[in-house]
């Protein structure tokens, strides 16, 4: 288990140093504020340490950002509301022309951009509620109330954008890109701006901890103990709203989105612990943001959003397979672990199941000394395996010293095999009584169940079987093997 | 109302068709609750798309290559960069993409659906993104144009002709992949419900609830890829969801919801573009002031908003599923609930000793407000079944058999828990309340029956007979 999580460990490790170095390579050349072809170190090394003063707020923001997603988007993702995000940053459309309208009414600067921000976040919670009321009040589910409101609001925003544009006063002022800006934009406020936010989000993160969990884990339960559920959620998509309303600016919003979801979703593969999961999440957007826009300023025409993007689906993609929690990695070499013991348990009684029946089952002491020798022909009869696999599950069962070869494809258990193939039989026959006495079935049915079953058995349940099966008065001997409860050897 | 001219028409008409081939998918959609692919797809076709265009520019360079025979330098300059159907190719290439990676993460990575969609687009369109600023220098493509189509300029484009017709060439598009989506829902229509509504057993009977899904995925695909170019990707969004919603908040059975989609998507394409030209004269007309010179919008946002504003009007009127039925129903409930424990409270009274009560007094007793309980009042003298006199209000005959028959199963219903559900002799009364209320007489008989006909409730109270006309 450890070795496996060590490897999985290792080769992301070793990915991550190959994908540096292909990012180093790429992204060295041909940079706008440096002619020459390769950067120096030096300017890496004031980019890496915002030391340079053209990008140091670029970087710092970005870097700030994916923190801030990162970590409300582990909550987002185990309340699998992901796209909400989605939901929240197209619905925040009419809050730009309706501002400025307002502004403009009133006789001030329409392009105050406190203003616009301020509206922008009013739809945006407009619309979260608008979904959530969709949600609770109809029959519509989840997804079809976010793209309502998606759709909708974008819409009447875009329809209002075309009015506000031709506002008097107003000439055409591509109003949308002050708010869905880029972070070629980005200046020490807006760098400010983000860092409060994402102040706001650590802290409400830490406060509402536990009720962000239970609303994660189990809904329902909370509001049975009478947790203001609603409320709750609402203040988890208010920080989502400032998050992404400071970000629109920085990356743009379909990017925005993706520093919600990726990071969360990245972060999932890691580990099963929310604390962790959230903590490696906001580290994960970090690294992205400070990645990504490290190596849009070292390239040309490398538009920052979209680099950080790709380096958080990268880091995704890794995490999937060599994740240690879930990773795919981790999950087939566990699977194939499995597998394994299990046809190796299954030759084990293969064994002992022959040699039970050449002693027609009386003589349990003298097993060991007379434990039968069987070739490969006859115990391919015992089960469906082919020929391979199970000269090779007996080569592997030879080395683990189960099994002893005796030559000419004749094998025998071994003293060890003989004990750990007793202590299998024994799990299988007690759970087949168990199915047989408790669960009211056939006696020629639970063969099959008790095959999948006996793996799994641990001493404590064992016990517990024992327990129950003495309560029904069916004998077990203690340490002995019990007679087979449906009297037919496997295959025979 | 600013006068209707052929080309409002054609936008009309864009728009409804628009409407129709994604309404289609929509209920299905919406069953299978995937109602976010659509919009997934709808930015992920972005690499697809600059993908598509490069290709083409760079199919033109080989325009003055010497080694290739005259005939394909000759067409290779002759195609169009903007031509639609490579970009449709294109675009179609990475809606299936998109639909297949969030497939493979969610099943390989075991990642909530909703995530897997958001990982997918997010990645596609940050690709596209980069795609053409690197391209840049021989590419103009407006991503804003891909998003917010140009559903305006529909009837002074090319036109051509079908059938003997002559019509927009988006028309035509938008005709021929309606006509795709009807065959395909109707040669699968069978699979696509069963698959919709429980894909488990889809799967046990042989349909494969897989092949459905791709299916789908692909028609919208290709409806998403062709409509946005001419009606931008949010009316598609929209069409896809919001007339399917509707429709299922108006219906339970499938072929009427999809025509009611049908119907919606419609009203909403004729409102949307009526809204589109009218507003903005009226806003400049009547509000006049910083409005003076406004003389447009959105039509494709409109449309959307229109449809929303249907569905905002569903929501509140539906027959069956409406939030003002169901309050009206609770309502009904509420009264008639408060009206049958004044006739109890008056029974149990007349049996004790004759004592007659105010209304007051009942306001006290059952913790209503003095309003709710003059008009239950009011109903109950009008229904004829008490009556005032001067010492306070009386049963009448009616009522009182009214009221013998709640009370009577109330009390069976005290037996009943006691002796079936174990429940203590002062745990009952609460439960019966409620129950007596929605006991019906079949009811009530089976309950006696499985008494044994008791005199008495187990208060010692007698349990008024069966024959509740004395």
């Amino acid at each position: 288990m450890n070795k496996m999580r060590l490897f999985a460990h290792l080769c992301l490790f070793a990915s991550v140093l190959f994908g540096g170095q292909v990012l180093y390579a790429g992204g060295g050349h041909g940079s706008v504020s440096h002619p020459e072809d390769n950067m120096s170190w030096g300017e890496i090394f004031e980019l890496v340490f915002f030391l340079d003063l053209m990008t140091r707020w670029v970087i710092l923001s970005t870097t700030f950002l994916g923190f801030a997603a990162g970590l409300i988007g582990s909550f987002l993702l185990l309340r699998k509301r992901s796209l909400m995000g989605d939901a929240l940053s197209h619905a925040m459309l009419p809050g730009v022309p309706i501002a400025f309208i307002v502004m403009v009414a009133m006789g001030g600067d329409g392009k105050w951009m406190p203003g616009l921000m301020l509206g922008v976040t009013v739809f945006g919670l407009l619309g979260v509620m608008m979904v959530m009321a969709i949600n609770r009040y109809t029959r519509i589910k989840m997804d079809a109330a976010m793209g309502i409101v998606l759709s909708v609001f974008f819409g009447f925003g875009l329809g209002l954008m075309k009015v506000a544009e031709k506002l008097i006063g107003g000439e055409k002022t591509g109003l949308r890109h002050y708010i869905y800006g880029s972070a070629a934009t980005i200046r020490f406020e807006d760098c400010i701006s983000i860092m409060v936010v994402s102040l706001i989000a650590v802290l409400s993160c830490i406060l509402f901890y536990k009720e962000f969990k239970l609303l994660c884990f189990d809904a329902s339960f909370g509001r049975s103990q009478g947790w203001p559920t609603g409320l709750l959620d609402l203040l988890m998509l208010l920080v989502v709203t400032l998050v992404t309303v400071v970000g629109l600016q920085t990356v743009g919003i379909i990017l925005v989105i993706a520093l919600f979801v990726i990071p969360a979703a990245a972060a999932r593969f890691w580990t099963h612990t929310l604390w962790k999961m959230v903590i490696i999440a906001s580290g994960i957007g970090a690294f992205s943001g400070w990645i990504g826009s490290i190596v849009s300023a070292m390239a040309e025409r490398m538009p920052a959003g979209a680099i950080i993007v790709i380096v958080a689906s990268i880091v995704f993609l890794l995490s999937m397979f060599f994740g240690p929690a879930k990773g795919v990695l981790i999950r087939t070499l566990m699977k194939r672990r499995l597998n394994r013991q299990v046809a190796r348990q299954h030759l084990l009684r293969a064994f002992f199941e022959h040699t039970e029946l050449n002693l027609d089952g009386n003589d349990t002491e003298a097993f060991g000394a007379k434990a039968t020798e069987l070739s490969i022909d006859e115990l391919l009869k015992s089960r469906s395996w082919n020929r391979s696999s199970l000269k090779k599950l007996l080569r592997v069962s030879a080395v683990a010293g189960t099994v002893a070869e005796l030559g000419g494809d004749v094998f025998r258990l071994t003293e060890a095999g003989f004990v750990e193939a007793e202590r299998h039989v024994r799990n299988h026959r007690l759970w087949e009584m168990y199915l047989i006495t408790h669960a009211d079935i056939a006696a020629n049915h639970v063969d099959r169940d008790a095959d999948m079953v006996e793996h799994i058995l641990g001493e404590q349940l064992v016990r517990r079987l024992e327990i129950l099966l003495e309560a029904e008065g069916v004998s077990v001997p203690r340490g002995g093997v019990p007679k087979n409860p449906h009297g037919a050897l496997i295959g025979s | 109302m600013v006068e209707l001219i052929s080309i409002d028409y054609w936008v009309i008409l864009v728009g409804m068709l628009c409407a129709m081939s994604c309404g289609l998918l929509g209920n299905f959609m919406l069953l299978r609750k995937m109602s976010m692919m659509g919009d997934a797809i709808s930015h992920a076709v972005l690499p697809g798309i600059a993908g598509a265009f490069l290709f083409v520019i760079y199919l033109q360079s080989f325009a003055h290559a010497t080694w290739l025979p005259e005939s394909v330098r000759e067409w290779v300059g002759s195609i169009n960069a903007r031509s639609t159907l490579p970009m449709l190719i294109g675009a179609g290439c990475s809606g299936l993409l998109t639909t297949m990676f969030t497939q493979w993460v969610q099943r390989f990575g075991k990642v909530d659906q909703g995530a897997a969609m958001g990982v997918v687009f997010t990645t596609l369109f940050a690709i596209g993104l980069i795609m053409i600023r690197q391209a840049a220098d021989h590419v103009d493509l407006d991503p804003d144009c891909v998003l917010y189509g140009q559903i305006d300029l529909v009837g002074v484009g090319e036109f051509v002709e079908l059938g003997g017709v002559s019509m927009p060439k988006s028309v035509q598009t938008l005709l021929i992949v309606l006509g795709i989506n009807v065959v395909c829902i109707g040669l699968f229509y069978k699979e696509l419900k069963i698959t919709a509504f429980d894909p488990a057993l889809a799967d046990t009977l042989g349909f494969s609830s897989g092949k459905m899904h791709y299916l789908l995925m692909i028609l919208v695909a290709i409806t998403t890829v062709a409509s946005f170019e001419v009606i931008g990707s949010i009316l598609v969004i929209a069409m896809l969801i919001v007339p399917a919603a509707t429709a299922h908040l108006l219906t339970d059975r499938l072929p009427q919801m999809i025509l009611m989609s049908l119907v919606v998507g419609v009203l909403s394409a004729i409102f949307g573009h009526l809204m589109a030209i009218n507003l903005p004269v009226m806003l400049a007309k009547h509000v006049g002031g910083i409005f003076a010179d406004v003389n447009g919008t959105s039509t494709a946002g409109m449309m959307a908003v229109a449809s929303g504003f249907i569905f905002g009007v569903t929501v509140f009127l539906a027959p069956r599923h409406g939030l003002v039925m169901k309050w009206w129903h609770q309502v009904a409930i509420r009264r008639r609930i408060l009206r049958e424990d004044i006739l109890g409270m008056l029974y149990r009274l007349e049996e004790n000793a004759g004592k007659t009560l105010e209304a007051d007094h009942f306001a006290k007793a059952l913790h209503e407000n003095r309003w709710r309980i003059s008009t239950a009042i009011t109903g109950l003298v009008k229904s004829d079944q008490i009556q005032h006199a001067e010492d306070g209000y009386h049963l009448t005959v009616d009522g009182k058999s009214a009221a013998k028959r709640l009370v009577r199963s109330h009390r069976l219903w005290e037996a009943f828990l006691i002796k079936h559900m174990a429940l203590h002799e002062s745990h009952v009364h609460g439960t019966a309340e409620r129950l007596e209320h929605i006991t019906t007489d079949e009811m009530v008989k089976t309950l006696a029956a499985s008494t044994g006909n008791p005199a008495t409730d187990p208060h010692g109270r007698e349990i008024p007979s069966e024959d509740v006309d004395n």
